[in-house]
């Protein structure tokens, strides 16, 4: 499946909540605010192992609009529109954490 | 009119809700009633005032440069939380350089933005006669 988590884990604990119940073969996809967790920040710790998997990924247009496009943590991707729909389509059902 | 200190407190970031531009045109408001002016930017509103944000990409206006219009508003206290920027992996270095002419020492241009302590804050905080959170 795919996750998307569009509100800041500084805010919300929707970024939480979905590394608390996804599978093993899901993978996130942070958009809009919820780009604010893919620096090297203090809530990093969260999504760190599944990025190392490969598993996290960021909107690219998100990551530019909030001006961190140079602080993206290793191992997060990131992808454009086109991306998006990929994954959309190569995962099937989409949760929406809002 | 009297004049009272208002401080504004930012908590968001710019694009993802509306609070962070209404909260700018507000404080433009209150300037133009001449007003004493503070902003804060504690918690994810220090994205407001971050360099580099380029909206291309998201199809909404990027209203970042209108901040460096507050110091011809006599807009001149800025304070950015700096446990805020330290959680997010972000520095001093990341604000952008907004400044202000001093009418008092020959028009000099000077820094608008301070990053303090949350303790340094709530101090300022304490001594406003209104305050605003967004």
């Amino acid at each position: 499946m795919l996750h998307t988590v569009n509100k800041s884990s500084f805010e919300r604990n929707s970024l939480q909540s979905c590394v608390n119940t996804i599978d093993d073969s899901s993978v996130i996809l942070l958009i809009e605010d919820g780009v604010i967790s893919c620096t090297n920040n203090a809530n990093l710790p969260m999504i760190a192992s599944l990025a190392a998997e490969g598993r996290v990924y960021a909107l690219q247009g998100d990551v530019d609009a909030r001006g961190v496009s140079s602080k993206v943590a290793d191992n997060i991707k990131l992808v454009d529109y086109a991306g998006f729909v990929d994954l959309v389509v190569e995962h099937g059902a989409t949760v929406s954490w809002v | 009119m009297s004049t009272k200190k208002f401080m504004y407190l930012n908590r968001k970031s710019s694009y993802g809700t509306v609070y962070a531009i209404e909260s700018l045109e507000v404080v433009l408001i209150a300037a133009a009633f001449e007003q004493d002016v503070s902003l804060a930017f504690i918690d994810d509103g220090v994205f407001q005032i971050i360099n580099d944000q380029n909206t291309d990409g998201i199809g909404m206006k990027n209203f970042s440069k209108t901040f460096h219009a507050l110091g011809d508003y006599d807009i001149n206290k800025l304070y950015v939380s700096r446990e805020s920027l330290e959680e997010r992996g972000l520095n001093e270095g990341d604000i952008m350089p907004l400044v202000y002419e001093d009418e008092d020492d020959d028009w000099k241009e000077k820094p608008s933005v301070r990053v303090i302590s949350n303790a340094e804050l709530s101090k300022i905080m304490s001594e406003q006669d209104v305050c605003l959170s967004f």
